[in-house]
Order: structure tokens, then sequence, then C-alpha cells
């Protein structure tokens, strides 16, 4: 999810490519200091890359509310979702660390434009009812993403996802209750929650990437175990989780296409609007600059501290002049 | 040009009498920070009641190329294993 649109290299057909598809093929993990096809290495770099940027990037539409939470017990809540959130880059960071990218260099990729995040988070959170719905369906989305992944080729990006996923539907659940809580309460607050719902459903659909006939990368991605499902089993899955769960909760998802197939044991629903991820991706969502800005105050704000703090181990540990 | 904080390895030990296990790792400018840290990037649920943390540059690795004539040694000698012997039916339990 929290990776969209990554490139993927193309194989080559050496003997060691051979041998390394079939280590993947045994179901045999990759790990750090293994020999990789370059076309893999950068795949991964540029996906673990993304997901970790998503993840940092992602606290700031919820950090929004942080203040503003309507009780104590739902602030304290939320800021331990958002430490989750920066915790979960920094495994992925880790991860991607594993494949000879420094930390700084992904940061300066990401403040360049040159690495993109997944294009949920370019979406503002007017009201409290965007928390749950962000919960509910941007980390459910996420989690219908993420538990796949667990089984990654790459040790160390499937045992981050490993964590992550432990944490996840904390998250879910969290978002889940607050909708609840709107949708019992007064016909404002309810209306609240539908505006949020209407808001948030598409992008959401959004996040699984575009449809399989236009997902040009990820052919190579599942051969080499990178990725285990197409953006549209996802998309379905996701669909046919959380529409019985609006239904439980008495709000309308926002498809006037949506209806029940029995025949596939599915549902049919409508498609997204793909010009608007294709901008909000370019960068003209409505605050891919917000975000960015934001991401670029806290690195050159921050640059005291990590230098201070370097400084200061150095000194500690140099040996003491003589006298 | 700043210098990025050194890479740490984390090391947990989820409860008493296990091992501590390697959980991930981290950037911290010094130990202490990395001790820090590491509670709060991997003990967020009651996940350990100890940590290790050494700095990555310190941990030496067997080479994944040489795995093969590192470990053949100990597939060489089957007799190590106690299923190499067979023990007659009467003798009972050992």
């Amino acid at each position: 999810m929290y990776a969209q649109l990554v490139e993927s290299g193309k194989a080559e057909t050496s003997e060691q490519d051979v041998a390394f598809q079939k280590r993947i093929d045994d179901g045999i993990r990759i790990e750090p200091k293994d020999w990789m096809p370059e076309g893999y290495r950068k795949t991964l770099i540029r996906q673990i890359g993304q997901h970790a940027h998503s993840e940092i990037v992602g606290q700031l539409p919820e950090g929004n509310w942080i203040t503003r939470a309507p009780t104590l017990q739902r602030k304290a809540i939320l800021l331990a979702k958002v430490q989750d959130e920066a915790g979960h880059g920094l495994y992925l960071y880790c991860a991607a660390e594993t494949l000879g990218i420094s930390r700084d260099e992904m940061t300066e990729q990401l403040l360049a434009g040159k690495a993109k995040y997944s294009s949920i988070f370019n979406y503002p959170t007017l009201t409290w009812a965007d928390i749950g719905a962000i919960g509910w369906l941007v980390d459910g989305a996420a989690i219908m993403n993420q538990v796949p992944l667990q089984r990654c080729s790459y040790g160390p990006y499937s045992r981050a996802m490993i964590r992550i996923c432990k944490e996840e539907s904390f998250h879910q659940r969290q978002g889940f209750d607050i909708m609840r809580a709107l949708v019992e309460g007064t016909e404002d607050q309810k209306a609240m929650a539908q505006d949020a719902l209407n808001r948030w459903w598409w992008p959401s659909l959004m996040m699984f990437g575009p449809s399989d006939k236009d997902s040009v990368h990820s052919e190579q991605s599942m051969r080499w175990g990178i990725k285990q499902n197409t953006n549209d089993e996802l998309r379905q899955k996701f669909v046919d989780q959380t529409v019985p769960q609006a239904e439980w909760l008495g709000l309308t998802v926002p498809d006037s296409e949506l209806s029940w197939n029995e025949e596939k044991g599915g549902y049919d629903f409508g498609e997204p609007d793909w010009n608007e991820f294709m901008e909000v991706i370019k960068g003209n969502g409505p605050c891919n600059r917000e975000r960015l800005e934001a991401r670029q105050k806290a690195w050159d704000d921050g640059a005291w501290f990590r230098e201070g703090l370097m400084a200061h181990a150095e000194k500690q540990s140099a040996p003491i002049a003589a006298e | 040009m700043s210098k990025e904080w050194p890479l740490w390895e984390v090391f947990i030990r989820g409860q008493h009498g296990l091992s501590h296990r390697h959980v991930g790792s981290l950037h911290a400018p010094d130990a202490e920070m990395a001790m820090k840290n590491a509670r709060d990037v991997y003990t967020r649920r009651n996940e350990g009641v100890s940590i290790w943390v050494v700095e990555s540059a310190k941990i030496t690795a067997s080479n994944p190329d040489e795995a093969g004539a590192m470990f053949e040694p100990s597939e060489s000698k089957v007799y190590r294993h106690p299923t190499f012997f067979d023990i007659p039916k009467e003798v009972g339990a050992m």
C-alpha cells in the first residue's frame, strides 16, 4: 500500500540469477550479505524506502488532531498510535539500510521529492471523524497489504513486517471505535462520520495502486517474491471486508456501483478516479506541499540536536590528551 | 556536512529464563542513547525484561558465500547425533 508504483528492474539470466531465482522459488529467504541481482536490490530499496517514508509522513495528518482529541483517553490512544507509526518507519528504514543505502540518503531523497510516499497522506484531516476513518480504512487497507508482505523473500523486510502487523490491528480497531462512538452519538456526529467515510473511501481504494492491467511493475516483483498478491486482488479483499463493517455502523459507502455479486462471492464496485491518483502521486494533491514542508522543517530544526549529540559522543570516547 | 549517527543492533530478552534475541537495529550517537531508543522503538508492548545494544560495526559475521565450507564439518559427522547408533529394543530407553 504504502509502496505504490514501485519500479522494478528486469531479471537477467546469468547462472547466479538462475540460482537466485531457484532460492526464491524454494522459499529460502534472502539475507543482506547474500548475492542478489541489482534489480532486486534497487526494487527493494525503492519499495521499503517508500514504505518507511509513508509511515513517517503518515504521522502528520493524525498528529494534526492530537491536541484536539475529544477526551484525554482518546488523546493518549492517538499519541500511542502515532508513536507506533514512528516506530514502523524506523523498523523499515533499518531494513532498507541493510541493502546499502544510508538513512540520510533516504531522507534526502524524500525531501528532494525523488522518493515517494503513499498518496493517501496528501489528503487533509478536517474533522475528528477523519482520525476514525484513517484508522479504520487506511490502516485497514495497510493491513491487507502488509499481511502478505510478512512472507516477502527479503528477510529484513519480512521481519519488519511481522513486527508491524502485530501492532497494526490496534490502529484499525481504535479507528473503528472512534467511528462507532460517532454513529452512536448525535445526528451531527453521525453526519460527521459519514462525511469522513465519503472523503476517505476512494483514496483508500487507491492505496492498492493502479489496476493490474495498468500496473507495469507487478510481474517481476511477484516473481522475486517481493509482492505476493496483485493490486486488484487486495483491493477486492478490502472492499469485501469493509462494506459489511460500514453497514454495521449504519454508514453508506459512497459508491453507486457497489453491489453484492453472488457468483464471485464478492462485491462489484466502481473505479477510483485514477487521474486524481496520478495527480496526487505527481505532487498535486491537497497537502503534498504542506507534508514535505513539515518534513523539511523537522529535518532542519533537528540538525543541531543530531550534530550536538554526535559531537558529545565523540568527545566522550576520545582518548584523554596527555598533560 | 553532518555525520550520521552510527548503527546499533538491539537484542532483547523476552522473558526471564530466555536468551537475548536480535530484534532489529537503530541509529544512536552513543550507547546511552542507543539504550533509550531501543526501549522506545522495540519494547512498547512488554516485549522484554532486558536489552543489549551493540554497535553494528563491532559485529563480526560469517560470510554467506563461504557457508558451505564453514558448516561442512558439522554436516559430515553424522555420528554426533544419537540416532546414528542402533540400540536394540530390548535394551530399552537410552
